[in-house]
């Protein structure tokens, strides 16, 4: 008997990549799932962090699609390195700040050093031609198989029969004539294909897999590049980006105001990074302060906050301020009233 | 077999698994880890990544706001 040739399949949770999965083990291929942690992927972070939601939380589909294959899932952590390919996307950014071909490429070229390192044969995506307008075309393609490195070890089982053969197809380990010709973007062929391996409840196809395709969060990171002069961030700063309400007062400072329970004992957790704020005379939200704050700042940022409080239509609210470096404060303050909090400060 | 302790507190998922799954590279089988998490996605993430990739969940407990799961490595392929 052949050896049994190994792939591992970039595995995102939605429905291509499963399927691009199953059609190579189909065809005996011993295949195990890499998934990618950005830093920005839509993974249940808002839902763990709501409290209405903490009660059903969303399950991680990587690993739910995993379980659906029988296969074993790597999930990688590339939040550093992934930092580059945000900032300085060489093909530029989709309609928001999402590089998506940088990031194909990166991904395949992380998935190609990890076969190296882990004897594995060859790569499988679950991209197809004419899929996504700006990532998944058929001059795509090519890029995404030269600027990874992985070449012709980069097998799309979907649209392969649209696409020159592979080195797996031209040493026989899998069988070309088995393999797909999806193009465009109708979904019909892969719901088919679902249904011939008996698949369902498998995670809806949405925009895009990842915050950076989403059009607020897009112009929240902007934000941040913009305040700091440089384009740069940290994880906390993304994690934040997800939370509460974002609100720029000033061009040096924001202010990111929970918006219930859950966010504020999220936000609790960043106490000791940034300047906050909250209310002690009425219930209230706490606020942290990004950047910096004079004296006329802090008692607009305490306005702001009384204005989130219960206490938003009293004549005075206490607030307590906690600057990063200095003494904690007492602010008593008339709340801003909503016509005061004009609608570009809203974030 | 040893016991390992990992402090996924604050974490995000799928932070608290990944998190899992590097200190799990570095044990034998048979040790066991104990996580400590907050948030509620490790509940049922895990127990995902445990059962994909052959280990075992001996037990999930609630104390508050901290989830507390324990994993026995499994056997090497
Ligand atoms: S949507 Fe996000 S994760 Fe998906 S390819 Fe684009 S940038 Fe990458």
């Amino acid at each position: 008997m052949s050896e049994v040739r190994k792939a591992v399949a970039l595995i995102s949770g939605g429905l291509d990549s499963l399927l691009a999965a199953r059609v190579m083990q189909e065809q005996g291929i011993h295949v195990e799932g890499i998934n990618f942690f950005t830093g920005f992927c839509v993974e249940g972070h808002t839902h763990a962090i709501r409290k209405k939601d903490r009660a059903r939380p969303k399950r991680n589909n990587a690993l739910w699609v995993a379980e659906q294959l029988g296969i074993k899932l790597h999930i990688i952590d590339i939040i550093e390195e992934y930092k580059d390919v945000v900032i300085n996307p060489k093909h530029g950014y989709g309609a928001n700040l999402n590089p998506c071909l940088d990031c194909k490429v990166f991904m395949v070229h992380k998935a190609k050093e990890w076969i190296e390192a882990n004897g594995f044969d060859f790569i499988v995506t679950g991209e197809v031609i004419g899929q996504r307008p700006k990532s998944q075309r058929k001059d795509t393609m090519p890029i995404i198989a030269a600027e990874s490195g992985a070449e012709d070890l980069l097998l799309r089982p979907l649209c392969a029969k649209n696409l020159p053969p592979t080195l797996p197809e031209r040493e026989g380990w899998v069988d070309r004539e088995k393999l797909y010709d999806f193009e465009g973007r109708t979904r019909k062929p892969q719901m088919a294909l679902a249904r011939q391996f008996g698949l369902e409840d498998y995670a809806q196809p949405a925009g895009g897999c990842c915050f950076l395709t989403d059009a607020n969060y897009s112009k929240k990171l902007a934000d941040l590049w913009q305040a700091r002069g440089e384009r740069r961030y940290e994880i906390d700063d993304i994690m934040l980006l997800k939370v509460g309400r974002h609100i720029r007062p000033r061009p040096h400072f924001k202010l990111i105001v929970g918006r219930e329970d859950g966010e504020n004992k999220f936000l609790e957790g960043y106490r000791k990074q940034f300047t906050h704020l909250f209310t002690t005379s009425h219930n209230g939200p706490l606020v942290l302060l990004d950047g910096e704050a004079g004296e006329d700042d802090l008692e607009l940022a305490a306005r702001v906050t009384a204005r989130y409080s219960q206490g938003r239509n009293a004549e005075q609210v206490d607030v307590e301020v906690h600057p990063l470096d200095g003494e904690v404060r007492t602010f008593s303050v008339r709340p801003l009233g909503g016509s005061e909090i004009p609608a570009d400060w809203h974030l | 077999m040893s016991e390992h302790r990992l402090d996924a507190r604050r974490l995000l998922c799928p932070l608290p698994v990944i998190r899992c799954q590097d200190a799990v590279a570095k044990l034998r089988p048979g040790d066991t880890l104990v996580i400590v998490c907050t948030d509620p996605g490790a509940k049922h993430d895990i127990p995902a990544w445990c059962r994909v990739n052959g280990h075992d969940v001996l037990s999930i407990e609630e104390q508050q706001d901290e989830i507390i799961v324990t994993v026995q490595v499994g056997d090497a392929d």
